[in-house]
């Protein structure tokens, strides 16, 4: 593979916030220089605990939020906002309940422009590719939680970005129709080839899905460590992962790290006090 | 992925059993309602002189003699369509400009005071403006009609659009989507139901400014028989307007209902009523 450039630059962000506190002007920094690159075809975590800028940093990478300082670029070009090479999936899938699943997909891509008959093409396609090929008629409030989050996926595929980005996208799930949905993301990352960054909390999540874990800690916002994960791809079978040596040293390493922000955080707060 | 299924499939069952249920068994409710307070009021409305009152009965006579004389179907359509243009005309105006003041905080500001003041303040007050400004006839009602359904569509599209989750505008953001396409894909369907609400609302404001409109204008229409037969102390006539009001309040609010199920059937999943 070519490593020539990075797909996605994230260079030194910073993000402060003004905010009024008992009268009193007080700043606080979301983000103190961020930096780290993802490559292509690569799946990005970035992990940490509540606070730490996580889906702050998503945000400044689809253009939704604006850094004060530092860039991002996609294959070289500066992000001014958001953008069809990026797609995003939502925390709580965020499907118009207007819509049916099929035209839901459709709603990038009539954005997009693109003529009526292709776009149900594409979209049936995706549909398909999530495995909800036969519910293209349901409205979300017809289909579970689960299946919502898998037609989010769809929707943000089907405007074929170069970067899919995703926003704690399996958090609001049960514990059994998340493991689903994390197979269910390395089989599409696996016949896409898309790159990904997903921000999560959940450590089993990062560790089982990236190839790198971005590790940051709060107060400011900052990455500690970036944690290369090597589990060959593709990978399918998650009972043989979970119960590797990788998995099982990198999930300790990175749960200790998180550890430690806590306690440092409770630490903070009681000097604070 | 199994799990998934199954609670769709059997989520998706006891959909399709709420939607059997028998909906007739409702309307006869209102039915048997509706004819046992007949029955009360014939009974009850013989025993008074029927310059006091009147009963069902000799409404439904008199309905038929204005209804042979032609002097009805006259009154209904000079009624009818001071009505139709005001309501639309209101519509017209009341849901772009609540969609603006819902949507940009400047509009509101620039706007909203207008609103509420017009909302809140007894527009029978300016009628003999009103008299002044447009004359005794076909404008002058309109003006009214419109005058008094306008703000409710406002207020209600406005509350509308502030309702509409963040969440769903940041994804048309996300899919850059332009204002006016966040306008057209986001916000305009996820407000019809308030928009619709406003719509009704605005029905039953825009029956009462028509017969206010009659009684201060010209007298004509459903009102002037309503001021005409009260004035002669014909109280049976007299009712026949009111109750053709109150059948028109009631259809046309229905019809209203129905449009609302047709064009966001989508609201129906999401409501928890008792039987």
């Amino acid at each position: 593979m070519e490593k020539s450039r990075p797909k996605v630059e994230v260079r030194h962000l910073c993000k402060h916030f003004s905010a009024a506190v008992g009268g009193k002007e007080q700043r606080t920094v979301a983000l103190d220089n961020v930096s780290f690159s993802v490559n292509e075809g690569e799946i990005i975590a970035l992990a940490g605990m509540s606070g730490c800028g996580k889906t702050t940093t998503l945000r400044i990478i689809m253009g939704l939020e604006q850094a004060t300082s530092g860039t991002v670029e996609i294959n070289g070009k500066a992000v001014e906002g958001p953008g069809f090479d990026r797609g995003m999936v939502f925390q709580h899938a965020g499907l118009l309940p207007w819509r049916t699943a099929l035209e839901n997909v459709e709603f990038g891509l009539e954005i997009k422009k693109i003529p009526a008959k292709q776009r149900r093409e594409i979209a049936r396609h995706y549909l398909d590719l999530v495995g909800l090929g036969d519910f293209a008629n349901h409205r979300p409030h017809q289909l579970s939680g689960g299946m919502q989050q898998r037609v989010g996926i769809a929707r943000a595929l089907a405007i074929d970005p170069e970067v899919l980005l995703m926003d704690e996208p399996f958090g609001a799930l049960d514990a059994q129709t998340r493991e689903a949905l994390q197979d269910e993301l390395l089989r599409i990352h696996e016949k896409t080839k898309k790159t990904i960054i997903f921000v999560t909390h959940d450590l089993d999540e990062a560790v089982l899905l990236a190839d790198k874990v971005v590790v940051m800690f709060p107060r400011p916002g900052r990455i500690h460590e970036i944690v290369d994960i090597h589990i060959p791809h593709p990978r399918n079978d998650a009972i043989a992962i979970r119960g590797s040596e990788e998995f099982t040293r990198k999930r300790y390493h990175i749960w200790k790290l998180l550890k430690m922000s806590n306690a440092m955080s409770d630490e903070r707060m009681l000097t604070e006090v | 992925m199994m799990m998934d299924r199954i609670s769709t499939v059997s989520r998706t069952a006891a959909h399709k059993r709420k939607a059997a249920r028998p909906v007739l068994k409702m309307e006869y409710v209102t039915v048997i309602s509706v004819i046992l307070v007949l029955l009360c009021w014939e009974y009850f409305g013989r025993q008074i002189n029927p310059i006091f009152a009147s009963y069902p009965s000799a409404i439904a006579l008199a309905f038929w003699k204005l209804l042979k004389s032609g002097a009805l179907v006259k009154a209904f359509l000079e009624s009818i369509q001071p009505l139709a243009a005001g309501y639309f005309l209101a519509v017209a105006v009341g849901v772009p400009l609540g969609l603006l003041i819902g949507r940009y905080r400047i509009v509101e500001a620039a706007i909203n005071i207008y609103v509420v003041a017009g909302y809140s303040t007894p527009l029978v007050a300016i009628m003999p403006l009103f008299l002044l400004w447009f004359g005794l006839g076909f404008a002058v009602k309109v003006a009214i009609i419109f005058t008094l359904t306008v703000f409710p569509i406002i207020i209600n599209t406005s509350d509308g659009v502030k309702q509409v989750p963040k969440a769903l505008i940041e994804v048309g953001k996300a899919f850059v989507a332009s204002q006016q396409g966040i306008m057209r894909k986001i916000i305009i369907p996820a407000t019809i139901p308030y928009i619709m609400t406003g719509l009704r609302l605005g029905i039953g404001k825009a029956i009462i400014a028509m017969i206010i409109a009659e009684f201060f204008s010209s007298i004509s229409g459903l009102g002037g028989i309503i001021i005409n037969a009260g004035n002669s102390f014909q109280t049976a006539n007299m009712f026949v307007p009111v109750v053709i009001l109150m059948l028109m309040g009631v259809g046309l609010t229905r019809l209203v209902g129905w449009v609302e199920r047709k064009i966001a059937p989508w609201q129906q999943g999401q409501i928890a009523r008792e039987e």
